[in-house]
């Protein structure tokens, strides 16, 4: 047996070398961890549009300096309420974002507030006449939050495409709204009102889409992830909608 | 007395039967997996694809060799009343510096990987060759039977993460540039796709296959093949 002297000293001197190293690291680090994450929801961001720029197109195999360029050149980022009014990107850096940016936008951190007080991103990309809208919407899928970007052409009402993203659905299953290209496919073309002009969003349909205008078709063994992308884009979507008619007025 | 002279004249890094047997031994008759059914959480939870799987068993054979190793160096030194604990920062800190590395190299895999990597720590095996080897065997003896364990327990895991990609997503290395489409239909599997016939074709995919029980069933299975195979492992039991 030691003396606790000695194993004072010895825990002691253990975990400052151990926190000395790991600290470096991580601050060594800190800047490329920053980078790459930036890729990775700009990538996302652009996957709601991948069927745009190009034939066979995947933004997660894009490469690195392509996405920025698409980013500085084609995409405007704008930060809205929800009256559709622009928010100033020293609004957006008091309420804690750095940067003020769309991009810079935790979504995690504004659903939990109440609808009136979220910001939300907007990201308008542009190029040779070509406009399209890619907003951000988050909801609950069947074990944890479920969250997807959904572009939008220029009449508001047209989906060009969808991305979507979870934290941990069944593999194979539910999973597979982010990994089944085929499901985000079903997206493109859809509208989100019907053809009397009432909102709808866009439905995830158990056993099959019934109405080629709004509904796509959900997948077997997911029903409640399903049902949650449905919930996620009616009420996602809904909250854009002042912004979306300001813009079309205009 | 003359035994310990002797030993204490072996070259720092010799490699002889001995060694060679810390590295060959827990690929067959000491396997961590099929024989020792430690390690298995992970192996259950991460292996749906290859190429994660790797990365994976890459980390986990990092952290078994050098905290085998840096524990063996200390091992005359660590206060025997907090031993655990100090094996645990040594594993945490490894651990930590492996998920740090792996977000600044390949930031997706990381994401895929989450919580998996962190869980390193309470791998048993990785604690339980601290315990039963490197605080008893000098550091080269610990580092090899580190490698040896990585290695056993990797090697368990590439082959269950390519039946299960294989069976279950048809595709090989999924994710990678070399990604290719072995078996099942052409196109992406869809439940109500059928309109361009890609829907069709002599395999489905086994959704089954994807899912953690999968795992279990394909480890069950190569045990079995194992001890039918290996006949020192039959009395074991």
């Amino acid at each position: 047996m030691r003396s606790n002297k000695y194993v004072i000293t010895f825990v002691t001197v253990m975990t400052v070398v151990v926190a000395l190293v790991l600290s470096l690291m991580a601050t060594g680090l800190k800047p490329v961890h920053k980078k790459n994450e930036a890729i990775f929801n700009k990538k996302a961001i652009l996957s709601a549009i991948e069927s745009r720029l190009g034939d066979g197109v995947k933004a997660d195999k894009m490469a690195d300096e392509k996405v920025l360029s698409i980013f500085n050149d084609n995409i405007t980022q704008l930060v809205v309420d929800i009256n559709g009014n622009p928010v100033s990107a020293e609004d957006v850096e008091a309420r804690g974002y750095k940067g003020g940016q769309a991009e810079n936008v935790d979504m995690k951190k504004e659903k939990k507030k109440p609808a009136e007080d979220r910001l939300y991103p907007v990201f308008i990309y542009e190029n040779n006449g070509e406009k399209y809208y890619i907003v951000s919407v988050r909801g609950n899928g069947l074990w944890d939050e479920i969250w997807g970007n959904i572009a939008l052409e220029d009449d508001f009402e047209t989906i060009v495409g969808a991305s979507f993203d979870h934290q941990g659905e069944t593999p194979g299953l539910g999973a597979e709204i982010k990994d089944n290209p085929a499901f985000k496919k079903q997206f493109a073309g859809k509208k989100i009102y019907d053809k009397m002009g009432n909102y709808t969003s866009v439905v995830v349909r158990k056993g099959g889409a019934r109405n080629d205008r709004y509904e796509v078709d959900g997948i077997s063994g997911a029903t409640v992830t399903a049902n949650g992308v449905s919930d996620m884009l009616y009420s996602g979507l809904q909250n854009y909608l002042s912004y979306f008619e300001t813009q079309s007025k205009s | 007395m003359a035994d310990t002279k002797i030993e204490n004249k072996e070259p720092l890094f010799a490699f002889g039967k001995k060694e060679r047997a810390l590295l060959t031994d827990p690929l067959n008759d000491n396997n961590p997996i099929t024989v020792q059914v430690l390690g298995i959480c992970s192996a259950l939870a991460v292996t749906t694809l290859l190429f994660p799987s790797i990365i994976m068993a890459i980390a986990v054979i990092f952290v078994c060799s050098f905290s085998n190793l840096f524990t063996s160096l200390l091992r005359k030194s660590i206060p025997k009343q907090v031993r655990m604990i100090v094996q645990l920062v040594i594993i945490a800190t490894l651990v930590t510096v492996v998920e740090l590395s792996l977000k600044a190299l390949d930031y997706p895999t990381y994401k895929q990987l989450s919580v998996f990597i962190g869980l390193i720590i309470t791998n048993c095996i990785v604690m339980g060759r601290l315990e039963a080897f490197a605080m008893a065997n000098s550091p080269w003896k610990s580092f090899l039977d580190g490698v040896g364990n990585g290695v056993g327990y990797g090697v368990i895991l590439i082959i269950v993460a390519f039946f299960r990609e294989v069976l279950g997503k048809g595709t090989f290395m999924a994710g990678t540039p070399i990604e290719m489409k072995l078996i099942g239909p052409s196109t992406e599997y869809f439940i109500n796709t059928m309109a361009d016939g890609s829907w069709f074709s002599w395999y489905q995919n086994n959704n089954l296959m994807v899912l953690p029980a999968a795992a279990m069933f394909l480890i069950a299975i190569m045990i079995w093949i194992h001890r039918a195979w290996n006949p020192k492992l039959v009395d074991i039991s």
